[in-house]
């Protein structure tokens, strides 16, 4: 197969090109970097995707509008209520039907659980990535207690499919709000451990400090959005600019720092979880009785037309854009998929580093690579 | 003829130890010695491509500890792995990357097929161009998890199955039997 | 600016441009030719100041192809959706947008990978997802495969 790997090799120019990935512990999958090096200099680097590429927009085609939602708990797994929230919400603005406040509550909950689990993930990876393996066991025992409160309502660990067109699929289990709020005290009182462990650390901030600059024009040339962006002071939250689900009812700050290198994005990512948990916090005693989902017919057709949504996973912007002809499946849809773009701007941050640096930005950035490559 | 009591666990130690003044004897079979040493401590090569691959990370966590199992050394190199976890779908693309490992681990190797998409292809089954339906179709598997994606108890489940499976296995009589 | 200030805007620049508001945002229907004059304008007038292209993806639509651009304006808050209809099926290009937008360069590659759409003065034109003996274009509907099973 041509296309493929090839050995390393050294150019005309004495510069070294190593092959980083597809299986490498650090690309956080199977993400292949193409790497031109001088010494330990990074000169050049060339991502190659497509490891994972697993034709789910051409599959999405064929199945209904209640079935395509599986998919995406598979695209970016980490976020997978997100997700399925996104093509939930697309699909309810193409019949322009009303969700129940109560499924709004629920979904808000539940996402912002999301992505509490995905950034103590990404905190444990970050830590095993950088030398200290620590951090994965700490974010391990938090993140075990939201995977239980997931599989007890949901009926799976990783991916619920949980969001239908016009609310969730059941109502919320029992002990949900008891064991939520007491997993929102336990998480409150471990970030100071979190901070201890990692923030403050003088080899962590030598590794981070100054690494990875992105300025804002170029965040916003690239179209990076999410944590990543917001560290380079690009203004680029969905849940401010555009509320959807019970993001209007709440209050919560949109975390932004002009740094643009690895430690404000590492910063970013940790303040996002302390305002993941008020948010939550907010919601939780007030979740309105009443439906939890709208009557839909048993076969969803979408009006002709074209229909897009734009939601907020732990890593960025997420759209959903599905083409209806009116029939009972889409005609084509396409996932904006935050990582895509993140990835685009990797080779610029990554430039004249070291391949030490490289490391620290591609899990800075928090890439999922099935999400990438869909 | 009385068996060593300090031996006697969950990993019962195969073979008898005959007490003597200054020690003991120990009879047992090569094989079996050695399948109980292997058993007891498979080196896994981290290969997880999606979803399935955080449900390993869990195994590896602070909950379930697959560490209680002997599986803890995960390697990133298959040069150092006596066993690989394909944890998720496998792609056209990667078919070859996932041959060409499989080629580089020593023998005796070991396959552990984590998921439906390592199946059969699982949710990617019907209308998908890329996938490959069932990781079988590269390498050959031991030990098949069915899930999408099995919970951390199924991984450690199959990992117990494949410890089962080595301890029966007679490894260096086949090979002798191959010399001759 | 509002929809109608957008409209008459656009339309000084392009006056074929043909529009459809029947969705969320402002859909503008040009041909492939001209679409690099009139988004190079979008970008660099500061009126416009369409600095954030969020989707770029393309659509089969059996007879002929659609670029579809979905670009907003961080400075003033405004979204359109620039679409360029491509008759030629066989011989499919247009112009890359991959020097205004830096994000452009990976998501046409993505479009040639699973179009086949040609991007005129790309830098870097190949396969993205899938190996380079690839054949045919996954996404388009003529497309088939022996090996892919229908349900």
């Amino acid at each position: 197969m041509r296309g493929l790997i090839e050995d390393d090799y050294v150019t005309e120019e004495g510069e070294f090109v190593i092959n980083m990935g597809p299986q490498h512990p650090s690309t956080h999958g199977v993400l292949h970097l193409k790497v031109w090096l001088d010494g330990e200099t990074v000169k050049k680097v060339q991502p190659h995707l497509g490891y994972i590429h697993r034709s789910i927009e051409k599959m999405s085609e064929s199945l209904s509008y209640r079935n395509f939602i599986f998919a995406t708990s598979r695209m970016d797994y980490l976020a997978a209520h997100i997700n399925n929230e996104a093509c939930a919400l697309t699909v309810e603005k193409g019949l322009q039907l009303e969700v129940p406040d109560r499924a709004k509550y629920i979904r808000t909950i539940l996402a912002e659980l999301t992505r509490l689990q995905s950034h103590l993930l990404w905190w444990g990876c970050t830590g095993l990535d950088l030398g200290a393996v620590t951090p994965f066991f700490y974010a391990f025992r938090e993140r075990e207690f939201i995977m239980e409160i997931m599989e007890e309502t949901c009926g799976a660990r990783l991916t619920q499919n949980f969001m239908v067109p016009g609310g969730v699929m059941y109502d919320i289990h029992p002990n949900f709000q008891k064991r939520t709020k007491e997993v929102l005290s336990q998480i409150k009182g471990k970030f100071q451990e979190y901070d201890n462990i990692m923030t403050g650390n003088v080899i962590f901030e030598n590794r981070t400090k100054g690494v990875g600059f992105l300025s804002k024009e170029d965040a916003i040339s690239y179209g990076v959005t999410g944590p990543t962006a917001r560290a380079s002071g690009v203004s680029c939250d969905i849940r401010k600019l555009i509320p959807y689900s019970a993001y209007n009812q709440v209050q919560f700050d949109e975390i932004l720092d002009n740094g643009g290198d690895c430690y404000a994005r590492y910063m970013i990512r940790m303040q996002e979880m302390k305002q993941s948990v008020s948010i939550i916090e907010q919601l939780i005693d007030n979740i309105p009785e009443g439906e939890f989902q709208a009557k839909t017919k048993n076969v969803i057709k979408l009006p002709k037309g074209e229909f897009y949504q734009r939601v907020e996973t732990p890593r960025g912007e997420l759209g959903v854009f599905i083409v209806s002809d009116g029939a009972a499946s889409p005609y084509r849809i396409k996932y904006r998929s935050p990582g895509f773009s993140n990835l685009s701007a990797l080779p610029l941050m990554a430039k004249g580093g070291k391949i030490g640096d490289l490391v620290a930005i591609m899990s800075t950035i928090d890439l999922v690579i099935p999400d990438i490559d869909r | 003829m009385e068996i060593n009591k300090s031996m006697e666990g969950p990993m019962t130690f195969p073979g008898q130890v005959h007490e003597t003044a200054d020690g003991g004897i120990l009879v047992t079979k090569l094989d079996d010695v050695i399948n109980w040493a292997r058993s007891n401590s498979l080196w896994p090569l981290v290969f997880g491509t999606s979803c399935c691959a955080i449900e390993m990370m869990s195994a590896a966590g602070a909950k379930h500890d697959w560490s209680r199992f002997g599986f803890e050394v995960a390697r990133a190199t298959p040069r150092q792995a006596d066993l690989i976890i394909v944890a998720g779908t496998i792609v056209m693309k990667m078919a070859p990357v996932l041959k060409r490992l499989y080629d580089q681990m020593p023998e005796p190797k070991y396959v552990i097929a984590m998921g439906a998409c390592t199946i059969s292809g699982g949710p990617f089954f019907y209308n998908t161009y890329s996938v490959v339906k069932g990781v079988d179709h590269v390498i050959p598997v031991d030990v098949y998890i069915p899930g999408c994606p099995p919970r951390p108890e199924a991984l450690l489940h199959s990992m117990i199955t494949l410890q089962e499976k080595i301890k029966h296995e007679q490894y260096f009589k086949k090979k002798i039997e191959d010399v001759r | 600016m509002n929809i109608e200030e957008l409209k008459s805007s656009i339309s000084a620049i392009l006056p074929s441009a043909v529009y459809d508001e029947t969705g969320e945002f402002l859909n503008v229907n040009i041909a492939s030719e001209e679409l690099y004059p009139l988004i190079n304008e979008l970008r660099s007038n500061s009126e416009f100041d369409f600095d954030y292209l969020f989707c770029l993806t393309c659509i089969d639509w059996k007879d002929h192809l659609m670029m579809v651009y979905h670009l907003l304006s961080k400075t003033h808050n405004h979204t359109i959706v620039l679409k360029a209809k491509i008759s030629n099926r066989e011989n499919s290009e247009i112009a890359t947008v991959c020097n205004i937008w830096r994000t452009a360069e990976l998501l046409e590659r993505e479009v040639f990978d699973l179009f086949g759409i040609k991007f005129i003065n790309h830098p870097d034109l190949r396969r993205l997802f899938l190996s380079d003996d690839w054949n045919g274009y996954p996404l388009r509907k003529d497309y088939v495969d022996e090996n892919m099973i229908s349900l």
